[in-house]
């Protein structure tokens, strides 16, 4: 089949290139001819380093270690409707089987993705198109992302304005993949948070009340809970698995550890930035523990993991490449900082219910002076050294 | 006379205090969330800018070098604090929502700017014309800023709804980023980077 599918790209990539009836679509044939096989142009001038693994395959690595989290959270919207609405109205009684809730949020999610990846794509061609760039697959990722860190009753109009917010403002306008200094799908998040306050946060939209019905049912996260003064109705283990109330996917922290697994294991995500985020958040919330002036400063510090974003942040958010610090200092920095802004915008901010996407974005802002300043000292001590040293050698 | 119709003309397209010589941007964040405010705004600063053109134009070869900034000082201030005075008698809602910002016309670097670079060198007749093309040109960035900010942050110009209930009742919700400041900002990089993209001519070479 694969033979077909090549014979077939040869035969029509004469239209593509310079001079042929379709060169205006150049980017785009090259996009999907690289899609499903490896460029078979070999480097003509100065040699660079080739790596079996280029960027598609590292980006779609990161889409494998999504799934765990994205089929968990899809299970959740069915199961939480369940839960909640009183007036299930399907015939498979109040509590559904599981097959049932996961489909429920399939259907949920198909079209939030659907939109994500139109608009996204659509942008990123369009832009490669006019500046005559290889389209680049920073946006498969980001395409997944994002249905994956709003509520299930985000307005899909929405959804697609803050795709095209992210992708032009976020990311194209300073040059595209590799060179946006924030993390476009938080630039979403964030768009959506800012822009429409009442569908991202609240009690009304976390659950979907029925397939494409727009009835809210109240349902308070636990971050909500302890906003209001009150400790979690959720017990820690339900939060470990990830059966509660949340934004789409990123409840199950067992779903986002085993996405985690597979980036560490396969080297793409740094496990310095991961480890850092984790224990910047530990250290913060013992900090709170020890004032313990309020039911949010006295709740235990791995609650913090449990709530919310935090993990998903710190796995997929704070490693994103692009945007993370690039020296290893430099990430122990990075990531300590978010961990520890992310627990204090929690609890000291209850005007911000969700401190990560904050505290990544704006780490992300300092990421490039953290590495500058790394950078500089590094360097005025290799000088330090080597004056020494001659001065030794003198004497 | 081609030449003075230039001095008006330039400012608003190809030497724009705000999106070319990136002026003024404190109180285009200030005052661009509704389009009234705005209006007034850039009506106050043109009239400053070309009246303090012309004084400072007159007085010009009197002015000794080593105090001309306190001079121009005086002169503008004097002109923020008639607008001021002007606002408050005339309009007194608006001068209420532009609050502090009247009085920090005085600190707008686009006065001082054209003050410093045009009319100690020029007529008065030219100054005049100078100022008012500035202010011409930023009052149209700002018009431009705070008509996308206000039909898409409370849905409404000049106070008068615009948007039609109907698309509230089928889901449209007013963007509330847009109210905040940071979207004037952006809004005002959109427009850089959409005239910059029309005149090739403006874009620098960073290659090297």
């Amino acid at each position: 089949m694969f033979n077909n599918l090549r014979r077939f790209v040869d035969k029509i990539k004469p239209n593509f290139v310079e001079g042929g009836k379709f060169a205006w679509l150049q980017s785009t044939f090259e996009a999907f001819e690289t899609f499903a096989f490896t460029p078979n142009r070999v480097t003509k001038r100065g040699s660079h380093v080739r790596d079996a693994i280029d960027l598609k395959r590292a980006m779609i690595m990161v889409v494998i270690a999504l799934v765990p989290a994205m089929l968990f959270g899809m299970w959740n919207i069915g199961y939480q409707t369940s839960l909640h609405a009183s007036d299930w109205p399907y015939e498979l009684g109040t509590v559904a089987s599981w097959w049932y809730c996961l489909w429920f949020g399939f259907l949920r999610m198909l079209p939030m993705l659907a939109v994500s990846y139109i608009v996204g794509l659509g942008i990123e061609f369009t832009f490669a198109q006019i500046r005559h760039h290889e389209v680049n697959e920073g946006f498969l990722v980001t395409g997944f992302i994002i249905p994956m860190i709003v509520p299930v009753t985000t307005p899909l109009w929405q959804l697609a304005l803050a795709v095209a917010f992210a992708v032009i403002i976020g990311k194209e306008v300073f040059g595209g993949t590799g060179m946006n200094f924030l993390n476009p799908a938080l630039v979403a998040r964030a768009f959506l948070f800012f822009a429409y306050p009442t569908r991202m946060s609240g009690d009304n939209v976390w659950i979907a009340a029925d397939l494409w019905g727009t009835d809210a049912i109240t349902s308070a996260t636990p971050l909500a809970e302890l906003a209001a003064g009150v400790h979690p109705s959720a017990s820690a283990l339900d939060m470990f698995i990830g059966t509660i109330p949340g934004s789409t996917c990123e409840t199950s922290v067992i779903a986002i550890l085993l996405g985690a697994i597979l980036l560490l294991f396969t080297g793409i995500a740094s496990w310095r930035v991961m480890l850092s985020v984790v224990l910047g958040g530990g250290l913060m919330g013992l900090l709170f523990n020890a004032i313990g002036a309020n039911e949010y400063m006295q709740v235990p510090f791995y609650y913090h993991y449990l709530m919310g974003g935090f993990m998903f942040g710190a796995v997929f958010m704070a490693t994103d490449p692009v945007t993370a610090a690039q020296t290893n200092t430099g990430k122990w920095i990075y990531g300590l900082l978010i961990g520890i802004f992310a627990v204090m915008l929690r609890v000291i901010n209850p005007a911000y219910p969700e401190g990560m996407m904050l505290s990544i974005l704006l780490m992300n802002c300092f990421a490039p002076l953290i590495d500058h300043c790394v950078v500089a000292r590094n360097i005025k001590m290799r000088q330090h050294r080597a004056l020494k040293l001659s001065k030794t050698v003198k004497s | 006379m081609a030449n003075l119709k230039k001095l008006i003309i330039e400012p608003l397209r190809k030497t724009n205090p705000v999106t070319v010589l990136v002026l003024g941007i404190c109180s285009c964040l200030a005052v661009t969330a509704q389009l009234k405010p705005a209006l007034v705004m850039g009506l106050s600063v043109t009239v400053v800018t070309a009246l303090s053109n012309f004084i400072i134009s007159l007085l010009r070869k009197g002015i000794p070098n080593r105090i001309r900034i306190i001079v121009q000082l005086v002169v503008v201030a004097t002109l923020v604090i008639l607008i001021d005075q002007f606002l408050k008698a005339f309009a007194y809602d608006v001068s209420k929502q532009l609050s502090v910002y009247v009085g920090l016309i005085i600190t707008n670097c686009i006065i001082m700017g054209r003050l410093e670079a045009f009319a100690l060198s020029h007529g008065p007749g030219e100054s005049f014309l100078d100022g008012l093309g500035n202010g011409l040109g930023y009052s149209l960035i700002l018009v431009i800023v705070a008509f996308f900010r206000e039909l898409f942050g409370s849905g409404t110009l000049l106070g008068y709804q615009v948007i039609p209930q109907s698309f509230y009742e089928a889901g449209y919700q007013n963007n509330g980023l847009m109210i905040l400041p940071p979207m004037a900002l952006i809004v005002v990089g959109v427009i850089i980077w959409i005239q910059r993209t029309r005149n090739p001519e403006m874009q620098e070479n960073n290659q090297n």
